[in-house]
C-alpha cells in the first residue's frame, strides 16, 4: 500500500511538471497557432540563469524569480523579433523558425554555461515527511513542486478570468481579427502571451532540474513528455494541459512502478498513451474544435 | 444601362448634400495580387444617416468596409473620417476614433460569453458604467437571458444582436455594419433595421451599411450606392434606388 502511494505520489508531482510545461506550450498555440518546439531550451536557459547566480551564493529564491523574469523577457522577445516576422505566413515557417531557434538556443547555453554536468540545487529535502512518528511518501520537494504549478496556474486563471488584460488576451487569442476592431492592441498582447507561456516554461524546466543534474539538452525528455501532455489534453485547452499532464505523469510512474523493467518501457508508454488517446478522441480529451468552429 | 448612368448624374444635385460628410471615401483602389476589388470608388457616409451600399457577391462591397477600417491597405485612394486622413491608421486606433466595424459573418468571439463580448467592445475606453452594459441588454432582452452563456451557442439573430450591441458600446460616431441580414430570419432582419433606424433617429448614430439584401437596405436606409465590380454605378437617395426598376433589375436583384 505505502508502495502504491509513493509511485502516485511520484507521478502527480512528474505530471504537474508535464502539466506546466504542456500549458506553456498550450498558451502558446492558443493564441498564436504556432507549436513552439523552442520552449525548452527557453526553459533550460532560464535554469541556467538561475544556476550562475546559485553558484555565485545568490539564494535559491532570488535565483527563481531572477529565472522566471528572465523567461518573461526571453518570451517576450522571442516573440517580438523572431516570430512577429513570420507569424500570419505559412504555418510550417514559423515551427521551422522555433525548431531553429531550440537548436540555436541549447548550443548557446553550452558556449555560456558549458556543456558539462553541473548539479542543480532543491531548496527542500527529499526525505518523507513524518506524521505522528511514521514517515509517509510525501516529500517537502513534492509538496513545493506541486504547490509551485498550482499557485502559477492559480495565478494565470486569476489573470485570464478576472482583469481586464486578461479579457484582452482571450479576445485577442481566439479571434485576433475582431480583437483588433475592437481597439484591443493585439501584438502587445500576444508579446505579452509569449511572456507568460515562457515563465510557465520557466518554471517546469528549473522544478524538473531540482535535486538533480543540469546539461544544455537536459529537457529533452521534459519536451517530449510535455508535448505528449499537451496533445492528450487537446492543444487548445489549458485545462486539457494540465488533466494530459497529470494522466502522463501518473501511468509513467506507475510503468514505471510495477511493470517488468519498468524504467525501459517509460518513453514507450507515453508514446502508446499518446496513439490510444488520439484513436479514441482524434482532437485530444479536452478539444474546443468544435467549438470553435461553430 | 443608359438609366443607371442618368441616375449618377442625379445625384450630384441629390438632396442629400447639405448634410456633414462625417466619413468620406476618395478615390479607393485596393487590390488583391492582380485582381482591383475597389477600384476609384469614392462615396460619403452623412452624419445622422443610414447610407447603403449595395450590389451583387463581388462587387467589392466587404472590401470597402475592410480598406475602410484599416485590415486592407488600399493601393491608392484616402479615407477621412470627420476631416482627419485615416487611410494609414492602425486598425486598433479605429474605434477609438469614433468608427465601430461589425465585420461579415458577424465577428462574434464565438468561445468568450456574451457578456465577456460586451466588455471586450468595451475594453479601450477604460471603465465603463454597468448601466452602459444595461442598456445594451435592454435593447436586446434576448441576449440579455443568455449574458453568461458562450457566444457560440446564440442563434444567428441573437449573434447580430449581440455585435451591435458590443458595437454600440465603444460608442461609435459611425457604425459599418457587413452583411448584417445573412441568414437571418426576414421577421429579424425587420426588426435589426427598425433598431437602426431608431437609434439613428434619436442619437445621430451614422451608419454605413452593407448589402446584398437591397430590398430591405433601402427601405431602411436613406442613402444608397450601388456598387458593382469595385466601381460605383450610381450613388442616390435611397427612395429614388427604390423607384428605378432597371437599375433595380440590372444590379440589386429585385
Amino acid at each position: 500500500m505505502d508502495y502504491f502511494v509513493n509511485v502516485t505520489l511520484t507521478g502527480l508531482t512528474q505530471g504537474m511538471i508535464y502539466s506546466a510545461f504542456a500549458l506553456a506550450l498550450v498558451l502558446i498555440w492558443r493564441s498564436t497557432r504556432i507549436v513552439n518546439f523552442a520552449q525548452g531550451s527557453m526553459a533550460a536557459a532560464t535554469t541556467f540563469i538561475a544556476l550562475a547566480l546559485i553558484q555565485a551564493g545568490q539564494s535559491y529564491w532570488v535565483a527563481l524569480i531572477v529565472a522566471l523574469a528572465s523567461g518573461f523577457v526571453l518570451g517576450a522577445i522571442v516573440e517580438r523579433v523572431i516570430i512577429r516576422p513570420v507569424e500570419g505566413g505559412p504555418e510550417l515557417n514559423a515551427v521551422i523558425v522555433t525548431l531553429g531557434l531550440f537548436v540555436a538556443i541549447q548550443a548557446s547555453i553550452a558556449i555560456i554555461f558549458g556543456s558539462s554536468f553541473q548539479s542543480f540545487p532543491t531548496p527542500f529535502g527529499v526525505r518523507g515527511l513524518e506524521v505522528g512518528g511514521s514517515t509517509i511518501p510525501l516529500t517537502p520537494t513534492s509538496l513545493y513542486v506541486i504547490g509551485s504549478v498550482l499557485v502559477v496556474m492559480a495565478l494565470l486563471v486569476a489573470l485570464f478570468r478576472f482583469t481586464r488584460i486578461g479579457l484582452a488576451m482571450r479576445a485577442s487569442a481566439f479571434s485576433q481579427e475582431v480583437a483588433r476592431l475592437l481597439g484591443v492592441k493585439v501584438g502587445g498582447m500576444l508579446t505579452l502571451g509569449w511572456g507568460l507561456a515562457a515563465v510557465v516554461g520557466s518554471l517546469s524546466g528549473l522544478l524538473i532540474a531540482g535535486g538533480t543534474f543540469v546539461w544544455p539538452a537536459y529537457m529533452d525528455a521534459l519536451i517530449v513528455f510535455g508535448f505528449v501532455a499537451a496533445i492528450i489534453g487537446g492543444l487548445d485547452s489549458p485545462v486539457g494541459a494540465i488533466v494530459g499532464g497529470l494522466i502522463l505523469g501518473l501511468a509513467l510512474s506507475y510503468v514505471s512502478g510495477y511493470a517488468p523493467r519498468g524504467s525501459a518501457l517509460v518513453n514507450i508508454s507515453a508514446l502508446v498513451i499518446l496513439i490510444v488517446v488520439l484513436l479514441v478522441r482524434p482532437g485530444g480529451l479536452f478539444s474546443s474544435t468544435t467549438a470553435r468552429r461553430a | 444601362m443608359p438609366d443607371a448612368h442618368g441616375s449618377t448624374a442625379l445625384s450630384a444635385t441629390g438632396g442629400t448634400s447639405t448634410a456633414t460628410r462625417l466619413l468620406e471615401v476618395e478615390g479607393l483602389t485596393s487590390a488583391y495580387g492582380p485582381v482591383r476589388a475597389l477600384d476609384g470608388v469614392s462615396l460619403a457616409a452623412e452624419t445622422g444617416r443610414i447610407t447603403a451600399v449595395l450590389g451583387a457577391n463581388g462587387a467589392g462591397k466587404t472590401t470597402l468596409l475592410r480598406t475602410i477600417s484599416g485590415l486592407v491597405r488600399p493601393v491608392s485612394g484616402r479615407v477621412v473620417l470627420d476631416g482627419e486622413d485615416i487611410t494609414k491608421a492602425p486598425v486598433e486606433s479605429m474605434v477609438a476614433k469614433g468608427m465601430a466595424h461589425v465585420p461579415e459573418g458577424r465577428g462574434v468571439i464565438a468561445e468568450l460569453t456574451v457578456d465577456e463580448n460586451l466588455r471586450v467592445g468595451s475594453l479601450f475606453r477604460g471603465k465603463v458604467d454597468r448601466s452602459e452594459f444595461d442598456r445594451v441588454y435592454d435593447l436586446f432582452p434576448r441576449i440579455a437571458e443568455r449574458r453568461n452563456n458562450a457566444a457560440h451557442t446564440l442563434s444567428g439573430g441573437e449573434r447580430q444582436m449581440l455585435v451591435i450591441g458590443r458595437a454600440l458600446l465603444a460608442k461609435p460616431r459611425i457604425l459599418l455594419l457587413d452583411e448584417p441580414s445573412l441568414g437571418l430570419a426576414p421577421r429579424i432582419v425587420a426588426q435589426i433595421f427598425g433598431l437602426l433606424r431608431q437609434l439613428v433617429d434619436s442619437e445621430g448614430l451614422s451608419v454605413l451599411l452593407v448589402e446584398q439584401n437591397a430590398r430591405s437596405a433601402l427601405s431602411v436606409a436613406d442613402v444608397g450606392v450601388v456598387l458593382n465590380l469595385g466601381k460605383v454605378v450610381v450613388t442616390d437617395s435611397a427612395r429614388t434606388l427604390m423607384a428605378d426598376e432597371d437599375l433595380r433589375h440590372a444590379y440589386l436583384g429585385f
